[in-house]
């Protein structure tokens, strides 16, 4: 039980143990060389400025945004969401159709119907042109 | 002791090993010990393999630019991604006064870590893989999402104009083709049954981009858009974005976010291989590890090529890319899929048969061709017209 139960998830957090440990370690190689001045360390209040075009940056990029980003957000909810509901469906089809036959597959076509009418409302309210 | 001494980088010949050294009152530290060197391997091979690549890509993008590439360093110029991080280390790390310190410094990290994290469920082999999860195809489909919100923090942090509009777009684009991607996916879970990526390869007796033309299709063109190459790499439009969400990253943090973008094409490349092109399979003549690094090349190759040859797309049109054509079709592959199953399979296992899959190939390939011709056919007669309608429009509002 252990040994399953370790290979299957065990492994996985150790193995994110040492992913972490390579961008840290590479951050911290560049840390320490800056100590030993291998690698210069000036910073400066033009060198930490922002780049824009060479200018002075105008107003801050936290500002407002075109409002498609919006709507494509909240199709993804929906479509996504459906996505994740047909991953139980497709694992269980093969025996579920062979007990009940075509029903398994008209319920999802009903299930994807009326998200599928959704898309076409969609297409033809021209939100899906960007 | 430990069974199944199977495969190359397999966990019971490290487990074994180690048993030889430790006392068998330490079990647990030799469970430990064999993870972690295993783990270490195996991340050191993915490093070391996106360095080779980086040479790969600049050395096959120049040949086919009628350049020559990188070739001082080393034979063929072999050691070139070795000079590159040398540079990378020791040039100045500066970080804008105005930033997000912390989320700044947090994205390039978290970009690595899910980038690196994705190898740990598949099979490299026949018994050589880390975490045999049982739901392997959704913690793909989890750990790779992560590395939407790594490119938004870094955007987000920087506070500047150009990387924010590369975040917002990477955002828009990475949730859009996650649809199209998951829906492909379905299309295997029909035919395997099961969410286990062991249990994928194994029942595929042809691979299922024979038999799934579709969504192989499907699926290759979003993992593209996720992993943000040339025809869809709307993230780092260097003409456009300055270099996109990543414009403010200098020195180490840099190099880290490019060791992850050049480790997505692997690790795209390696999805792929899994889930239809037959993953570890083949001849026994070599080893299965082998066969597997070969069919990630071939499609690392392609994935080059596509990208020296197409040129970039607008974001209007990676975003109709994604809603019409490859949503329909993903749909479409889902049904076909669906109903050939019920046709195909054997009343009594639910087992289909060699010859009734090279059916459903044909089938599905004749579908294919028809489909991809009258896509073609309504998206290139179409497409002037509805593009300057949108302009219009916008200007409008």
């Amino acid at each position: 039980m252990f040994d399953l139960y370790f290979r299957q998830y065990g492994f996985i957090a150790i193995f994110a143990g040492l992913a972490l440990v390579v961008p840290l370690g590479m951050i911290l190689i560049s840390w320490i060389l800056s100590k030993v001045t291998i690698r210069p360390h000036m910073p400066n209040s033009i060198k930490q400025s922002v780049y824009e075009c060479g200018f002075e940056p105008i107003s801050g990029p936290w500002n407002q945004f075109n409002f498609r980003y919006y709507p494509v957000a909240l199709l993804f909810i929906i479509f996504d969401l459906e996505v994740v509901f047909l991953f139980p469906w497709a694992v269980s089809f093969g025996a579920m159709s062979r007990e009940f036959g075509i029903f398994i597959l008209i319920e999802v076509v009903v299930f994807i119907g009326i998200l599928a009418l959704g898309w076409i409302y969609a297409l033809k309210k021209n939100v899906l042109n960007w | 002791m430990c069974e199944q001494p199977e495969g190359l980088l397999n966990f019971c010949r490290i487990y074994n090993l180690y048993e030889i050294i430790l006392p068998s009152w330490l079990s647990s530290l030799t469970y430990l010990m064999s993870a972690i060197t295993l783990a270490f391997a195996v991340i050191n091979m993915l490093i070391i393999s996106t360095a080779l690549y980086t040479w790969f890509e600049r050395r096959t993008l120049a040949r086919f630019q009628s350049r020559i590439g990188p070739n001082r360093w080393g034979p063929f110029g072999l050691l070139q991604p070795i000079a590159d991080v040398v540079k990378a280390i020791t040039k100045e790390d500066t970080v804008p006064e105005s930033a997000d310190k912390i989320v700044f410094n947090l994205a390039p990290i978290l970009l690595l870590i899910t980038t690196l994290l994705v190898i740990v469920v598949i099979p490299l082999g026949p018994d050589s893989f880390m975490g045999s999860l049982n739901i392997g195809v959704i913690f793909i489909i989890g750990v790779t999402s992560i590395n939407t919100i790594a490119i938004f923090m870094g955007g987000w942090a920087s506070r500047n104009k150009y990387a924010m509009f590369g975040a917002m777009r990477s955002v828009a684009m990475l949730i859009t083709y996650e649809i199209p991607m998951g829906i492909a996916i379905v299309g295997i879970l029909l035919l395997s049954n099961s969410l286990a990526l062991s249990d994928i390869v194994m029942s595929q007796t042809i691979p299922f981009f024979i038999v799934q033309p579709i969504g192989f299709f499907v699926f290759f063109a979003a993992s593209i858009a996720e992993i943000s190459r040339t025809p869809f790499d709307q993230i780092e439009a260097e003409s456009e974005l300055g270099s996109g969400f990543h414009t403010e990253y200098s020195g180490i943090k840099f190099a880290i976010i490019t060791l992850a973008e050049f480790m997505a094409p692997i690790i795209s490349a390696i999805i792929i291989t899994t889930l239809y092109l037959g993953g570890f399979k083949g001849p026994n003549i070599l080893p299965a590890e082998f066969w597997f690094a070969i069919k990630v090349f071939i499609l690392i190759f392609f994935m080059l090529w596509i990208r020296a040859t197409w040129p970039r797309l607008r974001i209007d049109q990676i975003m109709n890319f994604a809603w019409k054509p490859l949503f329909g079709l993903g749909l479409f592959n889902l049904f076909a899929t669906a109903i050939e199953i019920i046709v195909f399979q054997d009343n009594a296992t639910g087992f289909i048969s060699t010859s009734d899959y090279w059916i459903i190939s044909g089938i599905n390939w004749m579908f294919a061709i028809v489909l991809f011709f009258a896509i073609t056919q309504i998206m290139g007669s179409k497409n002037k017209e509805k593009i300057k309608h949108s302009y219009e429009a916008n200007i409008v509002r």
